[in-house]
């Protein structure tokens, strides 16, 4: 049993937008995790349930919200149309924009109790050693909180691969652009003689989330063997 | 003057602080737990805000609430040792001792510390190998690598069997004697305060 290559194409496709979408929402996901753990602010509670929206709204709402900001008419669509002149509407881009927001809350949680983890005490006792806030951040703080942002990047990851809702109602499910893993299982299904497709994409689908949640446990494991702390 | 202290702050109902004027040597504050001896030497480290009163070390005015002068801590030159020996848990025992070395102006040479301090041997260790005793003697070394004005030492000897204690002892009157650094040091046990102390101050 392999797979067609139609079949790898869509596996190729699916890796992509998860990988584009971690890694553009890292950089987002790590800030907020951090205003979430350290942050003193008013509206603290309504950004963290604001984080947590995507988790919870139905799919398909998402992606319609999605669809009105970065549509031609959106805020977002139409300042990426005049200043950059692309557009993510039916794009693999729009694919990879869906399966991060929907990433989004647990890349989040991930990093924000990696960053609480982090004893306070440490970050005090390099301040006397003479290390300002940022060599502090940099030395103590963002190595300490690795565990987390790595576990968190796997989890958004595999996230990322399962999304269908959001994206199809995002950017529709256009063969070679948009049809990832779970939308080509999708399609597959609709076809009278689809099993066999499906049974190959769903097992390839298992593999990746299976290894992906193992490598997330992995890392957490071994952080917090290094990281204890004396 | 080494030490010229007078802080106070309120936490919770208690009001916490010390008011002493120390020279050289060893100053052993001395108390009951829950005096305020550690909120002292946090306040005096500049890691909690006095609400009232003034800290000048060796002649520089640290804080003052009349003048609004508040050094940051990374700037304030008072190396720490805390109760807990606080190590750097993802670096090696020799990239923990040397975090807070400068190039310039290292008044304590590295050799000269690992070597009256006994840790040589521990440099490639990870902290969480160490025990008790070895943990606190590199924090020690950290805190003296950093080129400090000042050594504030918090229960130093807490928790460690007669032998470690000995040892930290002997490295207290190494860096009252040889190396010449005053030291401020809380403890709540009379017989380490007498052994040890040029003055004691009651908190």
């Amino acid at each position: 049993m392999s797979l067609t290559p139609t079949e790898w194409q869509i596996v190729g496709l699916s890796l992509k937008v998860a990988l584009v979408a971690m890694a553009a929402t890292l950089p987002v996901a790590f800030a907020l995790a951090w205003m979430l753990a350290r942050g003193r602010f008013p509206g603290k509670v309504v950004l963290d349930a604001l984080v947590h929206l995507p988790l919870v709204l139905p799919p398909v709402v998402t992606g319609w919200l999605l669809l009105i900001a970065f549509g031609p008419h959106g805020p977002i669509g139409a300042m990426l149309q005049n200043w950059f002149g692309v557009g993510v509407l039916f794009r693999w881009t729009g694919a990879a924009i869906a399966a991060g927001v929907m990433a989004l809350p647990l890349m989040v949680r991930a990093m924000r109790l990696s960053i609480e983890a982090v004893d306070r005490r440490l970050e005090s006792a390099a301040r006397t050693l003479g290390a300002g806030p940022w060599r502090v951040f940099g030395g103590i703080t963002l190595p300490l909180s690795v565990p987390g942002i790595l576990a968190g990047c796997v989890l958004g990851f595999a996230r990322s691969i399962g999304e269908f809702g959001a994206t199809i109602t995002f950017v529709s499910n256009i063969p070679g652009e948009t049809r990832t893993l779970p939308l080509a299982i999708y399609s597959a299904l609709q076809l009278p003689d689809g099993d066999a497709e499906v049974l190959r994409l769903a097992l390839v689908s298992v593999a990746l989330s299976l290894g992906a949640l193992i490598a997330s446990e992995l890392i957490a494991r071994r952080g917090g063997r290094t990281l204890h702390v004396v | 003057m080494s030490f010229d202290i007078d802080v106070t702050k309120r936490l919770g109902d208690a009001q916490v602080g010390a008011a002493f004027v120390a020279g050289e040597g060893v100053t052993v504050l001395f108390g009951p737990s829950g005096a305020g001896k550690t909120s002292t030497l946090n306040m005096i480290a500049g890691l909690i805000r006095p609400d009232w009163g003034h800290v000048h070390v060796d002649g520089e005015t640290l804080f003052d609430s009349g003048e609004r002068i508040d050094v940051a801590v990374e700037r304030r030159r008072i190396g720490y040792v805390f109760q807990e020996p606080r190590l750097f848990p993802h670096k090696r025992v020799r990239a923990n001792l040397a975090y807070g070395r400068h190039d310039a102006g290292e008044s304590f040479a590295f050799d000269d510390v690992i070597a009256f301090l006994g840790i040589g041997h521990l440099l490639d260790r990870w902290p969480r190998t160490l025990s008790g005793g070895e943990a606190r003697r590199v924090a020690i070394g950290r805190a003296l690598l950093a080129n400090p004005r000042t050594l504030l030492l918090d229960e130093p000897l807490s928790s460690l069997d007669d032998a470690r204690r000995e040892e930290i002892m002997r490295a207290i009157e190494h860096i009252r004697d040889v190396f010449r650094l005053p030291v401020l040091m809380v403890t709540h046990d009379m017989a380490e305060a007498e052994r040890l102390a040029t003055r004691v101050v009651r908190v």
